[in-house]
């Protein structure tokens, strides 16, 4: 059978004969209070009169947080933590060109010099 | 192998099955890649045929036998069809998915359902750009209220005129004919999506499904960049979609995001579409890259100079290719943008030069026997070079600023698309034809067809680089009056005779192929060229699951000349 | 509930995949899905590219629009998404130790937040439909509401080809047609009636009576068009995702009817799972940019 041959020269990739990772229920709990808190979090920064910092300032604590909470949607409620790196390079790549795509833009339009 | 049929002796993937019901619902990438082998063709013949049209219009200055506006529509036709019907699909779902599978000895892609889910996402795709092309207003058969109710509800109503790229202000343009540019756009949509799974698809293949000791050292070139490839498929074409989406719309609803009257920003759509417009070009040519890679050390009997080199440079452009797009725009964006993409687009030629330089230095003292598919992929090289080099001439802000827009870039682009892209297909057409149809073809005939093919695409593109450079805007209806007037006029001749001369080469390779494919009488044995690649270790043509047995790798395939190429 | 028996199961263990084996189809699955939601959130990302722009260079007046949002909608919307992610995880979880009956029980806790979702996202849209905030006016919204009926019957017809059960088939695909035809003629009436019954509930719409705006009308800004064209696009392709995830975790949902899933095969689970929580990932970055800091 080929199974045994596929074993021993495959890379880190092909660890497949378990299936995916078992999270144990109070992790899910602790995620989704933590997700709820950090909304209420944001809410509370971007509404609350103390904490208006200056648009910039608030705009990149409301982006921080939600990055916050989409990292831990995506390590605990998608499993990402468990993942391969294969996996990984395919979720940081986009984001990454996603980047690029801002910036390339950025350097454009509010740089440009109009007659 | 769990499920190891015998097979009988000349079982193979054509005729294991039969009736055109087991090719419509087939989920063998071999017989999935024939059908978008044969869908591709029509396609690249639909846009051939309005190119010529383009062509014989432009043979002399005035008016010939079109109306401006309908060689804005035959260009328009042209170009959507090369591009989002033809080159873009074209060697990945053609060659990738014949190939990929066997080159890694597997039995087949790794979501079959999903392959052919693709090759139906794209002939939906294909029937909407058909659709838009109709003339719904000027037909005789269909009543005044009916084509209005189409033209203004169903948003149908004659071939657009944008040009392939739907610039934004134009393409929101709510008059005449351009209501079809939501079907148009809808179809490129629709095509970008069939062009994601196929990538994805790929990715995944290739991660999961090779052969047992196909470590990634030991993948050959064509994988290499069939991979490479289906990231930049999987990674740039949903920002093609979501522009086209937003075209859309705002055509369907007024937001404004690109409309100038709306507040929006139209370099803003070039920015997002040239985002995967450029990387585009890469999924076009890179897959190229990986067949003359494969037939060059066939035929030169050498190991592949520099593999790694040339793998790591694939990815280099792929990688490259996604952070210099704003170059199409030189003209239009700001000054640091264009001093920064400028910069940046150099770099694309680093690794470029690279792979040039690998594949001739793999020619050199080689035993090189010049059967037709060598023939192609020396003149990729050649007709590449010319590409390339003038590629950077347009990376120069300086020098960009006066071709922007003229028939050098038209030039450049075709020596690029067609003289990538196209020969690198026929190459690959000519080298894998006694393994996708266990047949061979005439020699003799097909020499004949490159020459007339390379004659005819130089007699076509060459005089373009002097239209460009004497001025000659691209686009143009007519050129009664421009400067230098005599000189265009004959280079355009000429250029329209090489188009004759081109399009009659392709022909006579279709119809070399397609003859010998039905009634050629020489069986082709299994590997006609003494490849040591894995797809030419199975039969010709090969069997339903490509291996009778799961094929054992022990060395990288590129070892000729040594002593295992007996 | 009864527990699940092996007698109306129709078949156990993975499906048999004829050129892997079984846990390198669960893996190529899983890595396919990951690819997908890449391409998601590149498609997003032209659009979040497009709004950063725009916030840029008009500062003001998306601040000024932006107060036409209320926040309470969009954070009581989060709240829902965060809890359905919640519970979708959890089906995987039960699939995973093989319990079909709580992978049908979040399933349907999870589907029912996304239909509360897209009633509250419908009433935040009437709201400003209603208010002039909307460039089509009541006749554009009704176009927009066929779509997304178009959208639902074609992926309702999808999942139900795709599943085994043949029963289905025919009625959902014939429902399907009729709901769209029907929608198409009768899209007017519909819109009149969700109107009547939307205005029994005051909410929806910030009412703010300084930024008093109707986006036709040409006092009206364009810099406050751009704002509201990507709020509405972003806000649409994300519900028309709520949708589509629906559809999927769906046809999951009729996969566990018949007790499919077991310890060993989760996999239609998992990726419906995964796409639902992309799903509250685009909506987590969307709530902040559009209701908050605008």
């Amino acid at each position: 059978m080929s199974n045994e041959h596929k074993h021993d020269n495959q890379d880190v990739e092909s660890h497949d004969h378990e299936l995916g990772h078992i999270v144990p229920f109070k992790i899910y709990v602790t995620i989704f209070s933590s997700l709820i808190a950090l909304t209420i979090l944001t809410v509370v920064v971007a509404k609350a009169p103390i904490f208006h910092f200056g648009n910039t300032i608030n705009l990149i604590v409301a982006m921080l947080l939600a990055s916050v909470k989409a990292g831990l949607v995506s390590l605990f409620f998608m499993h990402l933590k468990y993942e391969n790196p294969i996996t990984w390079m395919y979720v940081f790549f986009p984001i990454f060109l996603l980047f690029i795509m801002m910036a390339g833009i950025f350097i454009d339009n509010p740089m440009r010099t109009l007659p | 192998m769990s499920h190891s049929e015998t097979h009988a002796e000349g079982t193979n993937y054509l005729n294991c099955q039969k009736g055109i019901w087991s090719w419509m619902t087939t989920l063998d990438h071999k017989r999935i890649a024939l059908m978008y082998l044969f869908t591709l063709t029509f396609f690249f013949f639909v846009g051939g045929l309005s190119a010529l049209v383009v062509r014989t219009e432009l043979f002399a200055a005035g008016a010939q036998f079109l109306t401006p506006k309908q060689y804005n529509n035959f260009f328009t036709i042209h170009g959507v069809v090369m591009v989002f019907l033809f080159i873009v699909p074209g060697i990945p779902a053609i060659m990738g998915n014949f190939l990929l599978p066997l080159m890694i000895g597997a039995k087949d892609v790794a979501f079959p359902r999903l392959n052919l889910l693709s090759y139906y996402i794209y002939i939906i795709g294909a029937v909407m750009a058909l659709i838009s092309l109709v003339p719904i207003n000027t037909l005789p058969f269909i009543s005044q209220g009916f084509s209005d109710w189409l033209v203004n509800t169903a948003g149908l109503g004659g071939p657009v005129d944008t040009g392939w790229t739907f610039y934004a202000p134009y393409s929101l343009a709510k008059s005449g004919t351009q209501s079809a540019v939501i079907w148009m756009t809808g179809a490129a949509f629709v095509l970008g999506f069939s062009s994601i799974l196929t990538g994805l698809n790929f990715i995944v293949t290739v991660h999961k499904l090779r052969a047992p000791g196909m470590t990634w050292g030991r993948l050959p070139v064509f994988v290499w960049a069939t991979y490479a490839t289906a990231i930049i498929q999987t990674l740039a074409t949903p920002v093609v979609g979501i522009s086209l989406l937003l075209v859309i719309m705002e055509r369907v609803f007024g937001v404004g995001i690109f409309d100038p009257t709306l507040g929006g920003d139209p370099i803003l759509y070039s920015h997002l579409f040239w985002f995967y417009s450029h990387p585009v070009v890469y999924i076009m040519v890179l897959p190229a890259f990986g067949v003359i890679g494969e037939i060059i050390p066939v035929f030169s009997r050498k190991p592949i100079f520099g593999y790694k080199m040339v793998c790591g440079a694939t990815f280099g452009i792929a990688l490259i290719g996604f952070v210099v797009w704003a170059h199409h725009m030189f003209t239009s964006i700001g000054d640091t943008a264009a001093y920064v993409f400028s910069f940046l687009t150099f770099f694309v030629a680093v690794p470029t030069a690279v792979k040039v330089f690998n594949w001739v230095s793999t020619m050199y003292k080689g035993s090189i026997s010049f059967n037709t598919p060598m023939l192609y992929a020396m003149s990729f090289v050649f007709l590449f070079m010319i590409a390339g080099t003038t590629g950077i001439y347009l990376a120069t802000l300086a020098v960009d600023v006066f071709y922007h827009d003229t028939y050098f870039v038209v030039a450049h682009f075709h020596y690029t698309m067609q003289g990538g892209a196209v020969i690198g297909l026929i190459a690959a057409l000519h080298f894998w034809f006694p393994k996708m149809t266990g047949k061979m073809y005439n020699e003799t005939i097909s020499k004949l067809t490159f020459v007339l093919v390379m004659i005819g695409f130089n007699l076509t593109f060459l005089p373009q680089f002097v239209l460009g450079m004497k001025g000659m805007p691209r686009r143009y209806f007519d050129y009664t009056g421009l400067e230098h007037f005599d000189l265009l006029q004959t280079l355009h001749a000429t250029s329209t005779v090489g188009a004759y001369i081109n399009a009659l080469g392709y022909f006579l390779a279709l119809i070399n192929l397609l003859y010998f494919f039905w009634f050629g009488k020489t069986k082709a044995p299994a590997n006609p060229f003494n490849s040591l690649s894995l797809e030419w270790q199975t039969q010709s043509p090969p069997i339903h699951e490509n291996f009778a047995e799961t094929p054992i790798v022990t060395d990288w395939t590129y070892g000729y000349g040594t002593k295992k190429d007996a | 509930m009864s527990t699940p028996t092996t007698s109306n199961a129709i078949e156990s263990g993975p499906p048999h995949v004829h050129h892997m084996d079984a846990p390198t189809a669960y893996h190529a699955a899983k890595l396919g899905m990951w690819l997908f939601l890449a391409t998601e959130v590149l498609l997003f990302g032209g659009l979040f590219t497009a709004f950063a722009l725009y916030r840029y260079v008009y500062f003001a007046e998306f601040q000024a629009a932006s107060v036409n949002l209320d926040w309470r909608m969009g954070a009581l919307n989060t709240a829902f998404l965060i809890f359905s992610s919640f519970t979708a995880a959890l089906a995987m979880d039960a699939a995973q130790h093989g319990d079909n009956a709580k992978v049908r029980r979040n399933i349907l806790i999870t589907l029912a937040c996304g239909v509360v979702f897209l009633v509250v996202k419908y009433f935040e849209y009437k709201g400003k439909v209603a208010y002039g905030l909307f460039p089509y006016g009541v006749k554009g919204f009704e176009n927009f509401l066929f779509v997304g009926a178009l959208c639902l019957a074609i992926g309702a017809s999808g999942v139900v080809i795709f599943t085994h059960n043949a029963k289905l088939k025919i009625p959902t695909i014939l429902a399907s047609i009729a709901l769209v035809v029907a929608f198409y003629f009768l899209k007017g009436s519909i819109a009149t009636i969700s109107f009547d019954l939307a205005n029994l509930f005051p909410f929806g719409h910030a009412h703010h009576p300084e930024t008093k705006m109707v986006f036709n009308s040409p006092e009206f800004n364009t810099a406050y068009k751009s704002y509201f064209g990507l709020y509405y696009c972003m806000t649409g392709l994300h519900a028309l995702h709520v949708i589509l995830g629906m559809g999927i975790l769906f046809w999951v949902y009729l996969k566990a009817l018949n007790n499919r899933f077991s310890a060993n095969y989760y996999t239609p689970v998992e990726l419906g799972a995964l796409y639902w929580h992309l799903v509250d990932l685009i909506w987590i970055y969307l709530f902040p940019l559009l209701y908050l800091v605008g």
